[in-house]
C-alpha cells in the first residue's frame, strides 16, 4: 500500500472527534496530534520498526468509535473482576462506564475527561509529554482522540498495597477504542495497576491505547498488563515511563489475545539510581501475531533495569521481540541485563528476536542474550521417566516456560486467572506439537 | 537380599546399544531377580548410564541388537511413560531442573499419573501433601522442596534425596539408581542408603550404579558386575567391590584380554 493511501487511511479514522475540551492546552494537544495525523502514514513493513510486523490487515477495514456506551450486566463485567482491587474503572469500547467502575482507593482514580480539569497543573506537566507522537501514527490517532481514560494520582508518601484495576471491554466489532492511561506516582508514594484488555467478542475490532506514567522520586509501581482481546482484534500499545531518582518500576505484560498486536514500551531512567524489570510473555498460536518493541533508556548514572521475555509460539503464529537498550555517555555505572527466550511449537511457529545494545559509557555492566528453541529432550523424557505421557510432558514444560513470568504477578487472583488461561492455551498448543513431531 | 525360588525380573541377553550411530553397548548380559541388590561398577564412559537410559527408554539411544525381557514381556515394546508405569524407575546421574513447576506439582502427577496405570487410587492435594511429607521425613528432606521448581537451584546432594524420594513415592520393582551417591557428603550419603534399604524389599531389585565403593558400605549388593567397553566383563560377590577398590580396573580388563586370548 502506498503512502497516499495509508494516510488517507488515517484520516478516514478521524471521524468523531470527541468534543472540545474547556482546557486550551489539551484542545491544542489534540489539535497537533491531528495535525500528526494527517502528515503521518500507518507503517509498513519498509520501516525498520515494522519490518516483521505488517499491519496492512488493519487498513482494509474500517474502524470508528463506539457512538454510545453499551450496556453490560453487572455479572458480565465481574467475571473479570480482581478481588484485590481496591479502585476499578471500566471502559466499554472506549467509553468509560461510571456502574461499573468503583473507586475505595483513598487516592485519585477518575475518568481522565473529569479529572484533567480537576488536576489541571499535574495533567497538563504530563499528559502527551511521554508518549511523543511526532513520528508515531498510532500516539498521535489516540492523543487526537483523548477524552475518556484513566488519570491515577499517588500522594506522596502513600503506599497502596491493593491494586488498582483498569478493564477494556471490547463489545462491538469495527469498533475503534483509544484508551489512555495517566498515572503520576509523587514521591515515595507506591501503587500497582493493572491493565486489562478482555473481549465479548471475536470479530475485527482495533483497540489503540496508550499509557503514561511519570514516578516521582523514590515512587515504586508495579505495572501488569493483561492482553487478552478478542480472536481478530487489532492491538496497538504504547506506553512510556520516566523515572525519577531512584524511582522503582516493575511491569509484567502478558500478551494472549489479538490477530495483531503491538506493544511499545519505552522506559526513560530519566534520574540516578533509577531501576526497572520488565518482563513479557507472549503466548500465541494460529494465525496471531504478536510484537513486543522496548526501549530502556539509561539516561544518567547508576541505573538498574532487568529484562526477561518469552514468547511460546504455535501453529503459524509469529512472535516479534525487539529489545532496545539504550546506555548513555552519562550513565556510568548501569547495571543491565536482558534476556529473550523463545519456545517453537510448531514447525511453521515463528519468532523474530532482537536484543539490541547501544552503549555509549565506559563503566557499565550489561548483559543480553536470546535464545530460540524447541522443548528439551531431556526435560521431556524426565518426565516420561516419571509416568507422564508425551503430551502431559510437553503441556507441562510449555506451561512452565510461561509460567515463569506469570509467576511474577504480585495479585495472586489475576496471576491464578492467568496460569489458568496459559494452562488451558498450552494443552491445545502441546498436543499439537506432539502430533506433529 | 538373594531369596531362594524368587522370580527374575530382568533378563538382558546380548544388548546392544547406539547413540548417535556410535555403538556404546556391546552385547550386554544381566539377570536380576526380585529381592536383590546389584552394583554395577566400572570406569567412567563404559557405557553404565547408556545402560541405565536404555533400559528407562531414553529416546536418544537406539537399540542395536538383543533383547531385554522386565517381568516375562519385552521391555522395549513399552514407552518410557508406560515402563514407569510397569515399575521401571531410573534415579539419575544428573537429575534435569525444571524452572516453573513446583515440585510437589511434580511429584503428585508423578506418583497418580503411575497411581492410574496401575489401577490404584489417586491423591488430592491434600492427601497428597500428608503422603509425600511422611516420604519425606524418610530422607530427612525439608518440606520446603515441595514449594520450590523441579530440581532447581538443588544442591547436588539435594537432587539425588529428591530422586529417592521419587522411587519411595513410585514404589518401582525395579529401581535403577546411577550414580545416586555422586555429590553426597557422609551424612546424606548415610541418610540416602537408609532410605534405599528401607525400599528395598523380597519383590523388587535394585540396581546400583556406581564407580565408587563407598556406597556399598551402606547399600550391600548381593552381586556387584563390572562393566568395561559396553559389556559386562566381570561378576562376583560384594568382596569384588572392595579389590577393585584397592586394585582399581586396569587388572580387569588384561584379564579379561586374556581369557579372550585363552579362548581364541
Ligand atoms: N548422548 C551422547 N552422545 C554421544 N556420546 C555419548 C552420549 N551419551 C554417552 N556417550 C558416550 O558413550 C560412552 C559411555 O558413556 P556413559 O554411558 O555415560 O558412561 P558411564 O556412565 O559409564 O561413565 C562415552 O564414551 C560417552 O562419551
Ligand atoms: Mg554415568
Amino acid at each position: 500500500m502506498n503512502t497516499a493511501s495509508t494516510s488517507r487511511y488515517l484520516d478516514s479514522l478521524l471521524q468523531r472527534q470527541p468534543p472540545a475540551s474547556s482546557l486550551t492546552w489539551l484542545n491544542e494537544l489534540r489539535a497537533n496530534a491531528v495535525d500528526r495525523v494527517g502528515a503521518l502514514s500507518v507503517p509498513t513493513t519498509r520501516d525498520e520498526d515494522w519490518r516483521f510486523t505488517d499491519i496492512s490487515p488493519l487498513t482494509k477495514l474500517s474502524f470508528q468509535p463506539a457512538r454510545d456506551a453499551a450496556q453490560l450486566a453487572p455479572a458480565t463485567v465481574e467475571q473479570w473482576a480482581i478481588t484485590e482491587a481496591s479502585a476499578r474503572l471500566v471502559f466499554v469500547d472506549g467509553i468509560y462506564a461510571p456502574q461499573h467502575s468503583f473507586n475505595r482507593a483513598g487516592i485519585t482514580v477518575e475518568n481522565l475527561a473529569s479529572g484533567v480539569t480537576r488536576h489541571d497543573a499535574a495533567a497538563r506537566a504530563h499528559l502527551g509529554r511521554h508518549a511523543g507522537f511526532e513520528r508515531n501514527a498510532f500516539a498521535a490517532l489516540n492523543t487526537a482522540f483523548l477524552h475518556d481514560g484513566a488519570l491515577i494520582v499517588v500522594p506522596r508518601d502513600m503506599a497502596l498495597a491493593a491494586p488498582v484495576h483498569l478493564l477494556c471491554i471490547a463489545t462491538r466489532k469495527q469498533t475503534a477504542s483509544y484508551p489512555r492511561c495517566l498515572v503520576i506516582a509523587e514521591s515515595g508514594s507506591s501503587v500497582t495497576i493493572i491493565e486489562d484488555f478482555v473481549a465479548l467478542q471475536d470479530e475485527a475490532y482495533f483497540t489503540n491505547a496508550v499509557t503514561e506514567i511519570a514516578l516521582a522520586g523514590n515512587a515504586e509501581m508495579h505495572h501488569v498488563r493483561a492482553q487478552r482481546e478478542g480472536a481478530a482484534a487489532f492491538h496497538i500499545a504504547n506506553c512510556a515511563v520516566s523515572l525519577a531518582q531512584a524511582s522503582r518500576y516493575h511491569s509484567v505484560s502478558v500478551a494472549l489475545g489479538a490477530r495483531i498486536s503491538r506493544h511499545n514500551l519505552g522506559v526513560l531512567l530519566a534520574a540516578e539510581g533509577a531501576e526497572c524489570s520488565i518482563d513479557g510473555l507472549a503466548l500465541i498460536g494460529g494465525a496471531q501475531l504478536a510484537d513486543t518493541h522496548s526501549l530502556i533508556d539509561h539516561a544518567l548514572p547508576q541505573g538498574k533495569s532487568r529484562q526477561l521475555h518469552k514468547c511460546i509460539v504455535d501453529g503459524a503464529a509469529r512472535a516479534v521481540f525487539n529489545g532496545n537498550i539504550m546506555v548513555r555517555t552519562g550513565a556510568q555505572r548501569t547495571d543491565s541485563s536482558q534476556s529473550s527466550r523463545n519456545l517453537l511449537l510448531s514447525g511453521k511457529a515463528r519468532v523474530d528476536t532482537k536484543p539490541q545494545l547501544e552503549i555509549f559509557a565506559d563503566d557499565v555492566k550489561c548483559a543480553h542474550g536470546a535464545t530460540v528453541g524447541q522443548l528439551d529432550v531431556d526435560e521431556v523424557f524426565y518426565l516420561n521417566s516419571r509416568g507422564l505421557s508425551d503430551t502431559a510432558a510437553r503441556n507441562l514444560l510449555t506451561y512452565a516456560f510461561g509460567a515463569e513470568i506469570i509467576g511474577r504477578i504480585g495479585v495472586a487472583s489475576l496471576r491464578n486467572r492467568l496460569e489458568q488461561a496459559v494452562l488451558a492455551q498450552t494443552q491445545t498448543a502441546a498436543a499439537g506439537a506432539a502430533r506433529e513431531s | 537380599m538373594i531369596y531362594q525360588d524368587s522370580k527374575t525380573l530382568l533378563a538382558v541377553r546380548g544388548l546392544h546399544a547406539t547413540v548417535n550411530g556410535i555403538e556404546i553397548l556391546k552385547g550386554l548380559d544381566l539377570t536380576v531377580k526380585s529381592g536383590e541388590v546389584h552394583a554395577i561398577m566400572g570406569p567412567n564412559g563404559s557405557g553404565k548410564s547408556t545402560f541405565a537410559k536404555v533400559l528407562a527408554g531414553h529416546p536418544a539411544y537406539a537399540v542395536s541388537g538383543g533383547a531385554v525381557v522386565f517381568e516375562g514381556g519385552n521391555l522395549f515394546e513399552l514407552k518410557p511413560e508406560a515402563r514407569a508405569r510397569a515399575g521401571v524407575f531410573l534415579g539419575f546421574q544428573y537429575p534435569i531442573e525444571i524452572p516453573g513447576v513446583a515440585n510437589s506439582q511434580f511429584l503428585r502427577l508423578a506418583y497418580n499419573t503411575v497411581q492410574a496405570g496401575r489401577g490404584k487410587d489417586e491423591l488430592d492435594p491434600l492427601e497428597f501433601d500428608d503422603f509425600v511429607r511422611e516420604k519425606m521425613k524418610l530422607l530427612e528432606m525439608n518440606p520446603d522442596f515441595l514449594d520450590r521448581s523441579v530440581n532447581e537451584g538443588f544442591s547436588g546432594g539435594e537432587k539425588k534425596r529428591n530422586e529417592i524420594l521419587q522411587m519411595a513415592l513410585l514404589e518401582p520393582k525395579l529401581a535403577i539408581l546411577d550414580e545416586t551417591d555422586s555429590g553426597l557428603d557422609i551424612d546424606a550419603l548415610r541418610i540416602v542408603a537408609g532410605g534405599v534399604n528401607q525400599l528395598a524389599n523380597k519383590d523388587n531389585a535394585i540396581v546400583l550404579v556406581t564407580h565408587y565403593q563407598r556406597l556399598l558400605n551402606y547399600i550391600v549388593p548381593d552381586y556387584v558386575h563390572v562393566m568395561d567397553a559396553g559389556r559386562i566383563v566381570k561378576t562376583g560377590g560384594k568382596e569384588l567391590a572392595l579389590e577393585l577398590e584397592a586394585r582399581g580396573y586396569d587388572w580387569v580388563g588384561a584379564e579379561v584380554k586374556a581369557n579372550a586370548g585363552v579362548n581364541a
